[in-house]
């Protein structure tokens, strides 16, 4: 077993942080920029602290979280079985790869105006609209992962007597599974792009609706506070899928880890 | 030496594309008897693989068929087992998972699977070794894992496509003994293609030659060794008399190859 230490490459990812901080308090504090533009990073931390005590940060946390776990996890529910089956057919991949590289272009907020008027402002227009940013670019990633793995191993499964199901389940995808959990990961953080989009066009709550609200009273300070929380748990949904694919796929290694 | 177990009737492959046809293998003809082990060997390029792979029914043969037991076989199945020179083992089974992966396919029983699989893990001389995943290991225990698991699927024919080929030079003479041991205490019938004479001589008991390109039987050989087959075979007159005839014919085959061009 290895001893938990800082690595020096982790120290470096702590001091660039570190370093940002640095210059924004040399910016704020220096009267170099006016408040106006950049508050300071007491004055966030004070903004956060309030929306802690009023209960408006959580519950703004929690609304966008669900609103892009539940987008993502239709998407990823619907591109599994797709993305797979294009990796591993031909005509499938023939018929439906043109029509999901068209989608893939469409920029999602054009189609915004669309969703409204098809499903109004409720929860489901945002669920649609992350599922619309990530679903096209998840089906042509997990194709990618599925048809990049190892064929000879495919090929060992069927000389042991594996049938066409049984290599799907008991090859293929756990060959794929850390590929895959990378693709999760990418389009997770890509869906709160979207889920920013979302929120800013029709909602009365969330992070992107606060950052967007915020901007008519020129409060500064609770966009940055959401700016900030949206980076935060973006970070912590990262460190979560590294976990959850070390558990899934301890075998696996990754190259800088 | 009983019937003739797997056979090899006309076998023709051709490759198209758009820069034309390429013929790898051109009308071979091969018999495996039951419990035999039987070498190809040949120079590289000359399709070796395109053969065992149409033998596994990994790749389809243009014209030609495949007998196994007098019946023509379609296809990859558990008959015919296969060792590859990557090992190919699934890096996210254990070492013994691996070797019941087979029999995991037929729908045997778990406790069923432990048994058998550790009954080949002993065979190959990995006991301790079970719970250890493939990235653990190193290139000679992997292939030894890969032996294992192919043999405790207990198929028709052992098909062995240059296993030994990635591995340096003493773990192959290692190898080449353990394989000789087992095929002796086994009675599997094993083809094994390779392009190292000394192996072929080593551990056959008859070897097909093959031309270069487009790859056809040149010759075939019986080799009269002891049955006892260990390195010190490595100097016996006979082997060396054999190993002379097989370098001569390959050497011819790689004169004409140059003058082809």
């Amino acid at each position: 077993m290895k001893k938990k230490k800082i690595s020096p490459y982790q120290l470096l990812s702590l001091i660039c942080f570190c370093l940002i901080i640095v210059i924004w308090c040399v910016l704020t504090f220096g009267g170099i920029v006016s408040d106006l533009f950049l508050p300071s990073p007491l004055e966030v931390i004070k903004k956060m602290i309030e929306m802690y005590k009023d209960g408006s940060l959580w519950a703004n946390c929690y609304e966008s979280t669900m609103r892009v776990v539940i987008g993502w996890i239709w998407s990823v529910i619907v591109a599994l079985p797709v993305g797979m089956f294009m990796a591993n057919s031909k005509k499938f991949s023939a018929f439906i790869q043109p029509v999901i590289e068209f989608a893939r272009y469409l920029p999602v907020v054009a189609l915004v105006p669309l969703t409204l008027l098809y499903l109004g402002i409720g929860e489901s227009q945002k669920y649609t609209i992350i599922f619309l940013g990530t679903f096209f670019q998840l089906v042509l990633m997990i194709c990618d992962t599925v048809s990049g793995v190892d064929q000879n191993l495919v090929n060992a499964a069927k000389t042991l007597g594996a049938g066409k199901l049984q290599i799907y389940k008991e090859v293929i995808f756990p060959a794929a599974l850390p590929g895959l959990m990378d693709d999760f990961r990418l389009t997770i953080g890509w869906a709160w792009t979207y889920l920013v989009v979302a929120e800013m066009v029709a909602a009365s709550n969330g992070l992107g609706y606060m950052i967007l609200r915020s901007q008519r009273y020129l409060a500064t300070d609770t966009i940055f506070a959401g700016l900030i929380l949206i980076g935060l748990i973006g970070l912590i949904t990262d460190f979560l899928f590294r976990i959850l694919t070390k558990i899934v796929a301890p075998w696996y290694d990754r190259l800088n880890d | 030496m009983g019937d003739v177990k797997l056979q090899a009737i006309d076998l023709t492959k051709i490759y198209s594309d758009t820069n034309g046809d390429v013929t790898a293998i051109d009308h071979v003809n091969l018999e495996v008897k039951e419990s035999e082990f039987v070498m190809i060997v040949g120079p590289s390029g000359c399709g070796k693989t395109t053969l065992i792979n149409i033998l596994g029914g990994l790749n389809e043969a243009t014209s030609g068929e495949v007998l196994l037991d007098g019946r023509p076989v379609k296809g990859p199945g558990a008959d015919r087992g296969m060792v590859f020179q990557g090992y190919s083992l699934f890096p996210w089974l254990s070492v013994q998972k691996n070797v019941e992966f087979g029999l995991k396919m037929k729908g045997i029983s778990a406790a069923e699977r432990a048994e058998q699989a550790k009954k080949y893990i002993e065979l190959v001389g990995l006991n301790g070794f079970e719970h250890a995943l493939p990235k653990q290991l190193s290139g000679g225990m992997k292939q030894r894992v890969a032996i294992a698991r192919t043999l405790a699927n207990e198929p028709e024919v052992l098909l062995m496509d240059e296993p030994f080929g990635a591995l340096d030079a003493q773990t192959r003479v290692v190898m080449q003994e353990l394989l000789a041991g087992i095929s002796k205490k086994t009675k599997t019938t094993i083809l094994f293609i390779t392009h190292d004479i000394d192996e072929a001589v080593l551990l056959g008991d008859r070897i097909y030659v093959m031309s270069r390109r487009p790859g056809t039987i040149r010759e075939v050989l019986d080799v009269n060794l002891p049955q006892e087959r260990n390195h010190d075979c490595l100097v016996l007159p006979e082997f060396l008399k054999t190993k002379k005839s097989i370098m001569d014919m390959l050497w011819q085959e790689s004169q004409d190859a140059a003058l082809d061009k």
